[in-house]
């Protein structure tokens, strides 16, 4: 039994994702305290280059599962070939993300290895040699702290909670190539078919952009369903907006109106009147744009921002543009 | 066509939660059915409408008031239930309630496993996976619409990934777990409701389901909540008023570093 | 003994009726309301779940249940929009007269067909000239061979524009007072009946409210209920039996104001507080809790009786005066915890308030009831 941590890095479109990086400088900071190196397992077909990217973000050795039958993701392919990684290896710890992939497969490995699995993590302490999970329960209402009991820890991490490490460019690691095959595969990818443009409905939204008076004309509105579409948010609207026709009831939020509880909710020009409050202030982050100072929603935003909105949307939808890219 | 469905209670979404010496306080909470397992469960039905014959199974590992989801599986139409119920049983972790369901299965047999894709309660989105690799069979998660093949012999199901749908396809038996969107839970009848009087709920314990109590419950588990508390108190926001570009670039980094939600 | 305590089956029935209120019937409310348009869907929605016919017997169709589960679902329904659930307590009360009195052919040929479709009956007993004074009852019952002709107008029919079976009560002879009074099943589609203009109310406006007008209806005599002589005391004994579930719909609408009011009071701040934290608005809220909690009990108690058998018009009476009483005081005082807000038509609680004035009025008034309790009590 190692002392090392072992990092599922998930590989789209021949190059590892986000969530890959922010695990191997979160599993370099736990293997640091039980004495041990991060590592890292990539699957998929042709995906000899990705070792090199992996190292420069902190693997010692990553472990390469190069195959035909890998090249898409199947639970129980994927499945097969860590589950003998991880017995040969005997890692302290493994991580995987909080991914479609990653929440698919994670309790198959962990039921093959008859070891227990800490889903949606957002952290990670030791103690006296013991790994403490923090993560949500009850829709993040409650954070519990799981004790793990069984080696191979296991645990899969919530995406953008974790900063990367910075790229060292002169890292080097060393590369293995483990049996790929993936054995018996039932469950099989037959079609994929890309998302279409649809209407995110408001009460289940993670992330809610609403525009009010201060949009000045219902064309204006744009700059909001823009704000939106860059983010992945549904669209709500204000009483105001709602009274002077620019939008349908059904986007309003308020008192009278739809009640949200979204990650992020942004303000566009919206007062901040109690009636609107009702309808959003259970938001876990509140981001507001208004031109006047007093406006009483300032008093409830977590990130405020006293300006223009007609200056400050666009540079907004510009700045996540560009983060959406890196990630 | 035999479809089993495993279902549980939660507290009602709408409770505040409340936190005393470490765990959640249930003393005033009041449970429902899993809104995922009601997806499948649905789903159960209406296998059944289509293919105009077969068998719906409900399952619960939890306690005597689970009995409640059971019948209320039962009011919508299911045929029948039964009960896993133990001391030994308490305190399982999501591995220790699969193995439940999973030896319970295999004393009925069955062509179809669905549950809900997690229990909105702790989370875990595990017991579905795991189960399926006990019976060591395929299991495709997340679904949003399913289709059993006219031998009735494999299904093809959509599932969500980032990006759009996969289409995957499986041969029976498998477990399915739900995802909201796979359809419109029904309402129960009146008749439904009253019918459940007459349904007798049998109640399996370890021996009889052929688990061995060492491997379950509070002492067997593999993860094991140490503390609950509650999330922190929202600290008073900031308000930037300087230059309206500049405020906005700092605002979209702060939401992706400071708040870690981009 | 009566114990009012809910079994398994009864909260589910609860549930139901509150998923049903919540998911189907609250969000149409409000335009129901405005646009003075019964919801139509609702009724074939709720026929597919067996929510409406519940005390008609199951071999005609119905659901077989009692007054009491009756009441259940009734809070349930009133407290998401008391205009609609009154079509369906209207309906219901169309029905009772055949429940009590119906032959086991009149059953067959009636009540079966007509619960094997979404349908609504209604009740036509006012008229202009006899509101509380039933024995004014002027529509006139001529015998002619085996059928009667139905002459004569009905007022304040609640569902008078969508039922599809009208029982009506005639008289014979007008100068034999109460003891003329004949109850006929009326089916819509004979000739000769019509309907007037919609009512414009003041509140429970979803509901169909209208003149029914009788000119030469053919009736046969087989629709007759009971005996000739017998239509009054059937008359008060389907008041009697109706009366738990209106005043269940009383109890549902001062519910539903008093939690309004309760989530505004918590969330609106004055003075640097929530307005919660005054005693004057706890007490407002106390007292809505006491009058919701006992009138509650009153109707259970009222519908367990008709359930076991026994006379409950004195336990009724008491039930629906209170409740209705209590409904309107609730209400008011909702609507005075809303302030201003409670005074707009955006706002749900001014609604209330117009929806609680009529369970005074209908199904006999509150001093009718006072009558029958102090008659009881005088006996």
């Amino acid at each position: 039994m190692s002392n090392d941590v072992l990092v599922l890095a998930e590989i789209r479109d021949g190059a590892p994702k986000k969530i890959s990086f922010e695990m191997l400088g979160e599993g370099q900071r736990i293997a640091d305290q039980l004495g041990g190196r991060a590592h890292a397992v990539a699957l998929g077909h042709g995906i000899g280059d990705v070792a090199a990217t992996l190292a420069q973000y902190g693997a010692q050795k990553v472990f390469l599962a190069d195959d035909p039958s890998l090249e898409d993701y199947t639970a129980e392919g994927y499945t097969n070939v860590l589950a003998n990684l991880i017995k040969q290896t005997e890692p302290a710890l493994v991580l995987l993300g909080a991914t479609t992939t990653g929440k698919d497969l994670a309790p198959r490995l962990a039921a093959r290895l008859a070891v227990g699995l800490a889903s949606d993590c957002t952290g990670f302490t030791l103690q006296d040699g013991e790994l403490l999970v923090t993560r949500p329960i009850y829709a993040g209402k409650a954070i519990a702290t799981v004790k793990e009991e069984v080696r191979p820890y296991m645990a899969t991490i919530r995406p953008n909670i974790f900063s990367a490490p910075e790229p060292d460019t002169s890292r080097e690691a060393t590369v293995e190539n483990i049996p790929a095959d993936a054995g018996q595969i039932r469950a099989k990818v037959v079609e994929m078919i890309k998302e279409a443009g649809d209407r995110i409905e408001l009460t289940e939204a993670d992330i809610v952009v609403s525009g009010g008076r201060g949009l000045k004309a219902p064309e204006n509105f744009a700059l909001v369903e823009e704000l939106a579409g860059v983010l992945g948010a549904a669209v709500g609207a204000s009483r105001a907006v709602v009274d002077a026709g620019w939008k349908d009831h059904s986007y309003q939020v308020g008192q009278t109106g739809k009640v949200v509880t979204p990650t992020l909710y942004i303000a566009c020009g919206i007062s901040g009147a109690i009636q609107h409050l009702a309808g959003m202030k259970t938001s876990r982050y509140i981001v507001a744009v208004n031109k006047d100072p007093e406006a009483p929603i300032f008093k409830v935003a977590d990130y405020g921002i006293v300006g223009d909105l007609f200056k400050v949307v666009p540079v907004l939808v510009e700045e996540f543009g560009k983060m959406k890219a890196e990630a | 066509m035999h479809v089993v469905i495993c279902v549980k209670q939660v507290p009602d979404t709408e409770t505040k939660i409340r936190v005393k010496d470490g765990q959640v306080d249930h003393s005033e909470t009041k449970y429902v059915v899993n809104p995922y397992d009601e997806y499948a469960v649905e789903e159960g039905l209406r296998i059944k409408e289509r293919l105009g014959e077969g068998k719906i199974t409900l399952a619960s590992t939890g306690p005597e008031r689970a009995k409640d989801a059971l019948k209320s599986g039962l009011a919508v139409g299911a045929d029948e239930a039964i009960h896993l119920v133990d001391e030994a049983f308490e305190g399982s972790d999501p591995y220790a309630t699969a193995l439940i369901l999973s030896k319970a299965l295999q004393k009925i047999d069955y062509d179809i496993v669905f549950c809900g894709k997690q229990g909105v309660d702790e989370d875990h989105a595990q017991v579905g996976i795991i189960l399926a690799e006990l019976l060591d069979i395929p299991h495709v998660s997340v679904v949003t619409l399913l289709e059993i093949s006219d031998d009735q012999k494999s299904i093809l199901a959509h599932r969500e990934v980032e990006g759009g749908h996969e289409v995957i396809e499986a041969p029976l038996p498998a477990v399915i777990t739900a995802q909201k969107g796979l359809n419109e839970p029904r309402y129960a009848s009146i008749k439904g409701i009253m019918a459940v009087k007459k349904k007798v709920i049998p109640e399996w314990n370890a021996e009889e389901i052929g688990v061995d109590a060492e491997a379950v419950g509070t002492r067997a588990a593999k993860i094991a909540f140490a503390e609950v508390t509650l999330p922190p108190e929202r600290a008073g926001g900031r308000v930037f008023d300087e230059d309206p570009v500049q405020d906005a670039i700092k605002v979209a980094h702060l939401l992706r570093d400071e708040a870690k939600i981009l | 003994m009566f114990n009012p305590s809910l079994g398994d089956e009864h909260k589910a029935l609860r549930r139901l009726a509150r998923q049903f209120a919540r998911n189907e019937i609250a969000p149409v409310a409000a335009e129901a309301d405005r646009t003075e348009e019964y919801p139509w869907e609702l009724v074939e929605k709720a026929h597919a779940i067996g929510l409406i016919n519940i005390t008609v017997p199951e071999e005609y169709g119905g659901g077989g249940l009692g007054y009491f589960e009756d009441c259940l679902v009734a809070e349930e329904l009133a407290a998401a929009c008391a205009g609609v659930y009154s079509s369906f307590v209207a309906s219901t009360l169309g029905l009772t007269p055949l429940n009590i009195a119906a032959t086991p052919d009149q059953m067959e040929r009636l009540m079966k067909p007509f619960c094997a479709e979404p349908a609504l009956a209604a009740f036509c007993l006012t008229e202009p000239g006899a509101g509380s004074d039933v024995a004014c009852v002027r529509t006139r019952a001529r015998r002619d061979g085996d059928v009667y002709v139905l002459n004569g107008t009905k007022r304040f029919i609640t569902n008078g524009g969508l039922a599809k079976m009208y029982t009506v009560t005639a008289t014979l002879d007008p100068e034999l007072r109460h003891k003329g009074l004949i109850l006929l099943v009326v089916p819509s589609d004979l000739p000769g009946l019509s309907i007037g203009k919609k009512e414009e109310k003041m509140g429970q406006r979803a509901a169909d409210t209208r003149e029914v007008i009788f000119e030469d209806v053919r009736v046969p005599v087989e629709n007759r209920l009971g005996e000739e002589g017998e239509g009054f005391r059937l008359v008060m004994e389907t008041l009697d039996r109706i009366r738990a579930e209106v005043a269940a719909a009383a109890v549902g609408t001062g519910r539903a104001a008093m939690e309004a009011a309760l989530q505004y009071a918590k969330d609106r701040e004055q003075f640097g507080r929530p307005i919660a934290s005054f005693q004057a608005i706890q007490f407002k809220l106390a007292d809505m809790a006491i009058k919701v909690e006992a009138a509650r009990l009153l109707v259970w108690q009222a519908a367990w009786l008709a359930d076991h058998g026994q006379r409950n018009s004195y336990e009724s009476a008491i039930a629906k005066c209170f409740a209705a009483d209590s409904a309107m005081q609730i209400t008011t005082e909702a609507v005075q915890v809303f302030g201003g807000y409670g005074y707009i038509r955006e706002y749900p609680v001014e609604k209330y308030m117009r929806d609680a004035k009529l369970f005074q009025i209908y199904e006999g008034t509150s001093e009718i009831q006072r009558l029958v309790i102090s008659r009881w009590l005088l006996k």
